[in-house]
């Protein structure tokens, strides 16, 4: 059991009348308790610029009836509070007369450890790797003009009590560690960025002296970008590489394929269930369940255990993702989705950990058949508008591809594409599936929620590559 | 209720007081209370209601140089306790900083000027309904909008700043802000569009008819786009995409990237970067101004700075720390530019318009395609083909790309200024930047 009540004037049983008369008439809804505690140590510029620590506790409240949400939240666990709260959400659901009472399914699965990543590596021990980050890259590479370097640590506790009084807990690990580097030759300034993360400890990631590692990527993608020529202009062949360049699925596909967008007809997938969306040989699945990964929940924040989710079979439409209120609405169940930020946010339908399965060709059998086009690598963010189903996202390593063979590194650029053909234009799909080293953060309607990505190598046929050289 | 003045003061120093208790030669403590409630509406009916109530501290405690930081939520004295303990800690091992301290005594603010930036009205949900009934009744009246969603938010925010130098001071502000995006479709295709007001008091936002009409008539002018070739063009930049360029401008003469050097802006100081008829003004005293600050989060006292002069850069924004190491006094800009501007440019809209017979209007970018290590530009944009003066068809799906050092110069300004936001531009015309399409 939590101690969410332990230092406050409710006792357990105070909480469950609340939940369960506020609840009464809705057709759904919980209360959600969340304490966090996170760190981030930053290194920049040679010495150790912030150090901050931060614990947060709070309470949501949400009741639903029909399709309307009402929610309210606030720091304060007492009794005055909550009361306040339950009656704000009474004034919205005047005349709720609800029935759905769609059992959760049980679950005793764990994808992570109960453990607190902060308090396993002192802080010594965190500023030490970050200096000798710092000296690594310097004495390295004498054109290094800037090293940027960070920890960022999180446990994060929650409770979901619902109406029958029912409880269900998880404690979530999260830790990420990033490098930045700013390379500087004949004037010209470049950048580098590499990280990695997930949900355990520290040393899981930074044992055998894997920070070398994440440094050399780092100043390795800078290096390139220094020789870096500008990017053409227009459309052509492109070749991603194999793991993080997936985010091209989580935008042009993934976003369209959340619950509630389709719900209210606004993603241009929307009428598309059951129907051809992508090249034979295209399967995309969302999954909660990869041990350890960034994306990954033993529970959603409704409670719902996750699954792994198929999206798309063989080029097949197949299911979108959902979370309770969209799921009831669509007549289907949660595929535990039901994802927030914190507890200062309602519960959205979010993607997992994104991944395109193996096909069986090679990168080097695409790139033999690309007479002009470009091979993205690595990718910084990525943006869509669901309702055109128009996407972006940025290069930050590519070459160029002349008759078959890698050229030149080219400038960032911008690449443009629509979701629900770009998946049509793939012709090949790669034997070499990698995850993405465990550093993404997804953004929708304000709300960040760590996301993994994964795929092989693909070979997409027409896409607008958005350089300055026509 | 949010808390009042006295009962911030009082966290504040009884954090202050634990934190030389515990040792620290200074500290410095920001406590905040926000509450904010929203209604959303979704085709004409009641879709979510939300209340938050938000209480933060956040502590920096200084031993000589020495620093680190701690927040929370739980402002409960037991647990504050536990924190200043724990930063002290922290603080005792992190290593020296010669550019760490509180900001100069002398430049802290010392007048609190009345800026108008609260209202205590309050709009009962129910009359927050009624408001967003309106504006979805006439966002939807056209039969191609088959989407509408909308919200109204009231914000109210106190907070208290205070350090070990005896500067002790606060404000209140508030917010009203209402938004709509709707969804059109035609035979071709569906798309979105939006329009909004935020304003710090009630009776100035915009009326919901109006609000509800712009962002119909914007969305369904964007129905049946075409993909244009790629090539050269001229780029007008409406005044809601504009001003995220001048946002671009203001991260990179940050003092802290200046600082680090990874500005494309460094050393720029007296340079002619704009075409010279270009000026750019940051303001933090506008009455009502939504960049309105009596202070920055340092609590230093902050004036207008003319930032850009006729093309050439004048001043960079410094904080304290960033200040010292470059040698400068902060100028009241921790946390970054206030109410920023270009001024007017005398261009009037049909005439920038008519500068290239044919050009493409910009109304959205998406995605994150500015460098501002190296000042390139590459993003995916939605506009209007215009040629001879005239919107001609909606284009999108494609990117537009240039160096800021080039774009900057080849700016030029319309006369239709209007203070929206915190950072705000005329419709902006740029010659020469490259478009990939098809």
């Amino acid at each position: 059991m939590s101690k969410f009540f332990d230092k406050s004037d409710l006792t357990r049983k105070d909480v469950e009348n609340i939940v369960s008369e506020t609840l009464n008439n809705c057709d759904d809804g919980e209360l959600y308790l969340e304490e966090a505690k996170s760190e981030s140590i930053l290194l920049d510029d040679n010495k150790i610029k912030s150090s901050n620590y931060s614990s947060d506790i709070g309470f949501g409240f949400r009741a639903i009836s029909d399709e309307v949400v009402a929610y309210s939240h606030s720091n304060e666990i007492s009794k005055d509070s909550l009361k306040n709260s339950s009656a704000n959400l009474k004034s919205t659901l005047k005349s709720s007369k609800g029935t759905y009472n769609h059992e959760i399914p049980k679950t005793n699965n764990k994808f992570y450890d109960d453990i607190n990543p902060i308090e396993q590596k002192s802080l010594d021990e965190k500023l030490e790797v970050l200096n000798k980050v710092n000296n690594y890259l310097r004495k390295k590479e004498s054109n290094v003009k800037q090293v940027t370097a960070s920890f960022s640590g999180e446990q994060k506790s929650i409770e979901i009590i619902r109406s029958s009084g029912e409880a269900l807990t998880d404690i979530r690990p999260l830790i990420r560690f990033n490098v930045s580097v700013m390379l500087e030759k004949n004037g010209r300034k470049e950048t580098g960025v590499y990280g990695i993360g997930g949900r355990q400890s520290y040393d899981a990631y930074l044992k055998n002296d894997n920070w070398k590692k994440v440094c050399e990527e780092a100043l390795r993608i800078a290096s390139v970008n220094l020789d870096s020529k500008p990017a053409p202009a227009g459309e052509m062949k492109v070749v991603l590489g194999p793991g993080w360049p997936a985010i091209l699925i989580h935008e042009a596909i993934g976003h369209g394929l959340e619950g509630d967008f389709n719900r209210k007809k606004t993603s241009a997938f929307h009428d598309l269930m059951g129907q051809k969306v992508a090249s034979e040989g295209v399967t995309i699945i969302d999954d909660g369940t990869i041990d350890k990964r960034r994306g990954s929940l033993t529970i959603d924040d409704e409670g719902t255990p996750t699954e792994r989710t198929v999206l798309i079979e063989n080029g097949i439409l197949k299911n979108f993702m959902q979370d309770r209120l969209n799921a009831r609405l669509m007549n289907t169940k949660s595929t535990g989705s039901g994802r927030r930020e914190n507890y200062k946010h309602i519960v959205l339908p979010r993607m997992r950990n994104t991944m395109m399965l193996n096909g069986n060709h090679s990168q080097d059998e695409m790139i033999k058949s690309v007479d002009k086009g470009i091979f993205a690598v690595s990718f910084g963010g990525g943006q869509v508008d669901i309702t055109s189903g128009k996407f972006v996202f940025n290069c930050t390593e590519a070459y160029e591809i002349n008759n078959g063979k890698i050229g030149s590194p080219i400038k960032g650029a911008t690449l443009i594409g629509d979701g629900p053909s770009i998946l049509k234009e793939v012709s090949m799909v790669g034997n070499d599936m990698m995850m993405d080293p465990g550093i993404g953060t997804c953004g929708k309607a304000g709300q960040g929620v760590p996301v993994g990505v994964a795929q092989p190598s693909i070979l997409i046929d027409k896409m607008t590559v958005g350089g300055t050289k026509l | 209720m949010i808390k009042d003045q006295e009962y911030l003061k009082s966290k504040a120093s009884y954090c202050l007081d634990l934190a030389k208790k515990f040792g620290a030669t200074d500290a410095s403590v920001t406590v905040g209370n926000s509450i904010s409630e929203s209604v959303n509406f979704r085709n004409k009916t009641l879709d979510e209601s939300n209340r938050s109530d938000s209480l933060g501290i956040s502590i920096e405690t200084y031993i000589g140089n020495k620093k680190s930081s701690i927040s929370s939520s739980n402002l409960l004295d037991e647990n504050l306790k536990i924190l200043i303990e724990k930063c002290y800690e922290t603080t005792k091992i992190t290593p020296e900083d010669e550019f760490n301290s509180l900001p100069d005594k002398d430049i802290l603010a010392k007048e609190i000027k009345n800026l108008n930036l609260y209202d205590n009205s309050h709009l009962e949900n129910d009359k927050k309904i009624d408001y967003l009934k309106e504006l979805e009744q006439t966002a939807s009246i056209d039969k191609k909008i088959i989407n509408t969603e909308s919200t109204f938010t009231e914000n109210k925010s106190n907070f208290i700043l205070a350090n070990s130098d005896g500067f002790c001071n606060g404000y209140k502000s508030s917010s009203f802000s209402a938004s709509c995006v709707a969804v059109a479709k035609d035979e071709n295709s569906m798309e979105r569009d939006y329009e909004f007001t935020s304003k710090c008091h009630l009776n100035d936002i915009i009326d919901p008819k109006n609000l509800g009409k712009t962002a119909s008539e914007q969305t369904i002018k964007k129905l049946s786009p075409k993909k244009i070739e790629s090539g050269k063009i001229s780029i007008i930049f409406d005044k809601r995409i504009a001003k995220g360029l001048l946002s671009s401008f203001a991260s990179a003469i940050s003092s802290s990237a200046i600082a680090r050097g990874t500005s494309f802006l460094k050393d720029k100081i007296d340079h002619q970067i704009f075409s010279d008829t270009i000026n750019i003004v940051d303001k933090p005293d506008i009455i009502k101004g939504m960049g309105s600050q009596c202070f920055d989060s340092e609590g230093v006292k902050s004036d207008s700075l003319k930032l850009v002069d006729f093309g050439f850069l004048k001043d960079y924004l410094v904080d304290t720390y960033n200040g010292k190491k470059l040698n400068l006094k902060s100028n009241g800009r921790s946390g970054g530019s206030t109410n920023l501007y270009f001024e007017n440019g005398n261009t009037n809209i049909e005439e920038l318009l008519r500068i290239d017979n044919r050009s493409l209007y910009i109304t959205e970018t998406i995605g994150h395609g500015t460098n501002l290590v190296t000042g390139d530009y590459s993003v995916g944009a939605t506009g209007f083909l215009v040629e001879n003066g005239e919107f001609k068809y909606p284009v999108n799906e494609i990117t537009i790309a240039g160096n800021f050092n080039e774009m900057f110069k080849n700016v030029t300004l319309a006369n239709d200024l209007e203070f929206r936001y915190s950072v705000n531009s005329p419709t902006m015309f740029i010659e020469g930047m490259t478009v990939a399409g098809k």
